[in-house]
């Protein structure tokens, strides 16, 4: 049992990996889909282990291939990227039972093992990001993630599904290469890749160096911010979750762009805090006037969206908003509401996405005046879809509250009233979009469209009830999502100079 | 005078800097989708300049242990590199396939055609 539980970090890659592989030959759907369904499941468990053990010991260290950090490529987990890995796996595993019918739906049959090899090879890549401890290891993962998104999004029905596909290649691309540019900075003038390594030889780089260091941060900022889709760098995102199949826009939305928010994270207070002071320089303030810009400008475009799969990608950008103004605060509250909200927005978006998908399998439409009704054709998925709505505008009770009160308490400490003022103001366009979209379902008459639709079929409810019930939880139970963010955020800002 | 020596002392970098620009340029500017995949190459191409220009010593072999040679070039920008040129050739390969299918689906390569395309429907 030590044997394997020494090698958890690397499983937690292999894992996936491996089975993307096999998914591939199997050729069929169903035993591809039985093959993701296991493996998605085991790595919670793995995730989970990991989680304790550095919530109870000290930070992970894994030595890849047996060789020393910093020569070789280290695996190191702490407190904050195992909270991002246990995010990630859970999230994964709780959307895939949905994925069977959804995909059957949507996705031709030859393509179907096809679809569960790139899903495990999404998650190997987003996984390996958030789990590796070199700065040129993560950039080869983000690439993995990202080629196996852009196959993931062109398997939408829409012609225009590849249309988007190839957009989102562009700016991926152009933001991944930034992201190299700016580690090949900072390794020239340090001579080493490894995050932990970094963080200490930087300071005397950066007395002796101080432009190559800042140009390398700024690098790192912008290509990582294209992949977040950080305001205005979002353009490729509504476009991409509107047409991708449903399971695919649930499993981006609550993943993809939260371990790029990670890997900001990491860079801006891991590698470059113990050098640069991150808080007092002007990139914070540019973070932190971009998210209220995206917390405005995506609530605003969400509200004037007819299709609800791009509203609900919309509300992503001002979700994203939220987060990194967390980052952007840099102080304790807001950090621990930015991380706290990387989870709770997880949760809320993936729970949206799948009743959409739900809807989209029963009725096969997800525009606004075609669900007129639904609530009372499938009133299980559509409450859970009010209750996921409610959590993304923040109302007390549910977990979005949480994260929102944690920001709240950063802004006052930063930016006193008028941030405040703007998170508060945000939320409220938040109302006007979720509660257009309840109104509709709820209380208008139904739509051709609607008429004979029945509620879900089980499979693809539990995954929706699951994730709306831990919308709730969260919401009043905090220990495992603010609690752990608390000590992510105290070990980030700690370890500043 | 000394902004030739400059010039000269720092050409990989001018150049790298060049194909950098010219390679963005590329992308945003042309609405041909193969031509922006190329300019995407030579975007990341730019790259590939900024690692091993530096990594290259002059004289330098490779790091082999032997009492006859003295001066190294460091390797591991090279591995790097040689790692980032797979990426690259797979985002590229990727890119040229999606091409492939949005052809047979809209009958046309130029994102402006493509956009009023879908206009009409």
């Amino acid at each position: 049992m030590t044997a394997i539980s020494a090698q958890l970090p690397a499983l937690q890659v292999v894992l996936p990996l491996l089975g993307a592989v096999l998914a591939a030959l199997m050729r069929r759907g169903t035993p591809a889909f039985a093959l993701t369904l296991a493996i998605s499941w085991t790595l919670p468990f793995i995730s989970g282990a990991l989680l304790y053990q550095t919530l109870t010991g000290d930070p992970i260290s894994y030595r890849l291939g047996g060789w020393e950090p910093p020569f070789g490529i280290e695996y190191r987990v702490d407190v904050l990227n195992a909270f991002v890995l246990m995010l990630v796996s859970s999230v994964g595993a709780v959307i895939l039972p949905f994925a069977h019918r959804s995909v059957a739906s949507e996705i031709d049959e030859d393509k179907h093992a096809w679809f569960y090899c790139m899903y495990l090879l999404c998650l190997a890549g987003l996984l390996g990001i958030a789990i590796t401890g070199d700065a040129f290891n993560a950039f080869v993962f983000l690439e993995i993630s990202s080629l196996a998104t852009y196959v993931l999004i062109a398997l939408g029905r829409d012609r225009r599904a590849l249309l988007s596909a190839f957009q989102y290649l562009i700016v991926g691309t152009i933001g991944a290469t930034l992201y190299v540019l700016g580690v090949g900075l900072i390794y020239l003038v340090t001579g080493t890749l490894n995050m932990h390594d970094l963080s200490t030889r930087l300071v005397e780089a950066y007395a002796v160096y101080p432009q190559p260091v800042l140009a390398g941060l700024a690098f790192i900022v912008v290509g990582v911010g294209l992949k977040l889709a950080l305001f205005p760098m979002h353009v490729w995102l509504p476009n991409a979750y509107a047409y991708a199949p449903s399971v695919v826009s649930a499993f981006l939305a609550a993943t993809a762009t939260k371990v790029a928010v990670y890997l900001l994270i990491r860079f801006s207070f891991g590698v470059f805090g113990k050098a640069v002071a991150f808080p007092t320089l002007t990139v914070t303030d540019l973070i932190v006037g971009l998210s209220i810009a995206a917390m405005f400008v995506g609530a605003a475009a969400a509200v004037y969206q007819t299709d609800l799969k791009r509203m609900l990608a919309y509300s992503s950008v001002s979700q994203i908003g939220y987060i990194t103004l967390g980052v952007g605060l840099a102080n304790q509250a807001g950090l621990t509401g930015g991380i706290v909200h990387l989870a709770n927005h997880a949760i809320m978006k993936a729970a949206l996405f799948l009743a959409l998908g739900a809807a989209v399998y029963r009725i096969g439409t997800c525009k606004l005046n075609d669900l007129s009704g639904i609530g009372r054709r499938m009133p299980l998925t559509m409450t859970a879809f009010a209750i996921a709505g409610f959590g993304l505008i923040g109302t007390p009770g549910t977990a979005g509250f949480i994260s929102k009160w944690y920001l709240a308490l950063g802004s006052l400490e930063v930016g006193g009233w008028p941030l405040l003022l703007a998170i508060v103001a945000s939320s409220m366009i938040a109302v006007v979009y979720v509660g257009r979209v309840v109104e509709v379902m709820w209380f208008r008459e139904e739509s051709p469209h609607v008429k004979g639709a029945s509620e879900a079929p089980l499979a693809m409810l539990l995954p929706i009830l699951v994730l709306a019930a831990a919308t709730v939880y969260f919401g009043f139970d905090t220990r495992a999502t603010a609690g752990i963010a608390t000590r992510a955020a105290e070990m980030l800002i700690g370890g500043l100079r | 005078m000394q902004a030739i020596q400059v010039f000269a002392e720092h050409y990989n970098y001018v150049v790298t800097i060049f194909l950098m620009m010219a390679g963005l340029y590329i992308v945003i500017a042309r609405g041909n989708m193969i031509k922006k995949l190329i300019g995407l190459s030579i975007f990341q191409t730019s790259v590939y300049l900024l690692y091993i220009t530096p990594a290259k010593i002059i004289g330098g072999t490779a790091p082999i242990l032997d009492p006859a040679f003295k001066v190294y070039s460091n390797p591991l920008p090279h591995v790097l590199i040689l790692t980032a040129i797979v990426v690259g050739v797979a985002t590229l390969a990727l890119g040229l396939a999606l091409v492939v299918r949005i052809k047979e689906a809209y009958g046309t390569v130029d994102e402006d055609e493509i956009f009023a395309k879908d206009g009409e429907q």
